[in-house]
């Protein structure tokens, strides 16, 4: 391993303090936390996860994605939709609509005042 | 449309899909909003790498649980407590004179959650996962780490099944110290296996 092929051509690591925060915004943390419990809850198994995460990250690589890690969480949200569609828990219909009702209800949402979707019949 | 004063810059597309996700597996039962704030709640405040210098303190001054805890990792840890989701199937790796030990993960990012909390942006960055399997002494000098030519590298890759945590070598001079003291000198890189710990400054 001492006479690394082009180890001078390859990207410098990206650093990071030792105590940054754990999560860069809110919806990593949900995002993070989401695909634990249902994992927990025995929807999927680790590995199974392991398996969507890994084939976003190397789709990602595919597409050109530097990936300095800074946009983990994404890769991570992709793999969870994908897995929670294959695992017939939701629909990409079901979970299109939530994303326009959610958009909708934030942008015309007052300042100060929670965010809430309107009265609607809850997905079965 | 300055007029429309009631309207909201639009939010992040990402950050919608989230809220989505969650609506949907809560709506359906499958999720608990309240489970995943104290989940949330619990990695940002109380798992981290605190959680792996003890154990590397324990190490260092009992030798029967060191001898426990490079038999079987993950029995040893939750000795002390820790425990859960990727910790299950723990290997601990000890420094020595003679070897060096670094943990990377090349498909993604599994890494030992309850002892080293969640991993470093640069642990989950294409870069490292390439260079730590082709050119680990390029990666330790990036880190500020030589080793001298006789000292071998040995590199683990994690995976869902196995996760890897260094035990690195005690610094001289700190025969005098609490397990306390110790684990205070216990840095989360030095457990990944990309920093040695230094000995306090005196």
């Amino acid at each position: 391993m001492s006479d690394a092929q082009s180890a001078d051509d390859l990207p410098k690591l990206p650093w990071e303090a030792e105590d940054g925060p754990v999560f860069k915004e809110p919806w990593e943390a949900t995002a993070f936390a989401m695909a634990v419990r249902l994992s927990e809850a025995g929807k999927f198994t680790w590995s199974e996860w392991v398996d969507y995460l890994s084939a976003e990250i190397a789709a990602a690589k595919r597409r050109g994605d530097p990936d300095l890690g800074d946009r983990y969480y994404e890769h991570w949200l992709s793999a969870l939709e994908k897995l929670v569609i294959d695992k017939g828990l939701g629909s990409e219909a079901e979970l299109a609509s939530l994303k326009h009702d959610w958009t909708e209800a934030t942008i015309h949402t007052p300042h100060g005042q929670p965010t809430e979707l309107k009265k609607r019949t809850p997905a079965t | 449309m300055a007029h429309d004063h009631a309207h909201n810059a639009p939010p992040s597309e990402t950050a919608m899909r989230v809220k989505a996700l969650e609506t949907l597996l809560t709506e359906k039962g499958l999720l608990d909003p309240a489970a995943i704030d104290a989940l949330v709640e619990t990695y940002e405040t109380k798992i981290g790498p605190r959680n792996g210098a003890k154990v590397v303190a324990r190490a260092w001054t009992d030798p029967d649980y060191k001898q426990r805890l490079l038999e079987d990792g993950s029995a040893a840890i939750a000795e002390l407590g820790f425990s859960g989701v990727q910790g299950e199937d723990m290997v601990v790796v000890e420094n020595t004179d003679d070897v060096h030990n670094l943990v990377t993960c090349t498909l993604c990012s599994c890494y030992p959650w309850p002892t080293l909390g969640l991993p470093p942006i640069w642990f989950k960055s294409a870069p490292y996962r390439a260079r730590s399997v082709i050119d680990p002494r390029g990666v330790l000098e990036e880190f500020g780490v030589e080793l001298s030519d006789d000292i071998e590298v040995r590199v683990w890759d994690s995976s869902a099944e196995l996760r890897y945590l260094v035990l690195p070598q005690r610094p001289a001079g700190t025969e005098g110290l609490s397990e306390d003291e110790l684990a205070a000198l216990v840095t989360r890189d030095s457990m990944i296996g990309t920093a040695l710990v230094e000995a306090p400054a005196s």
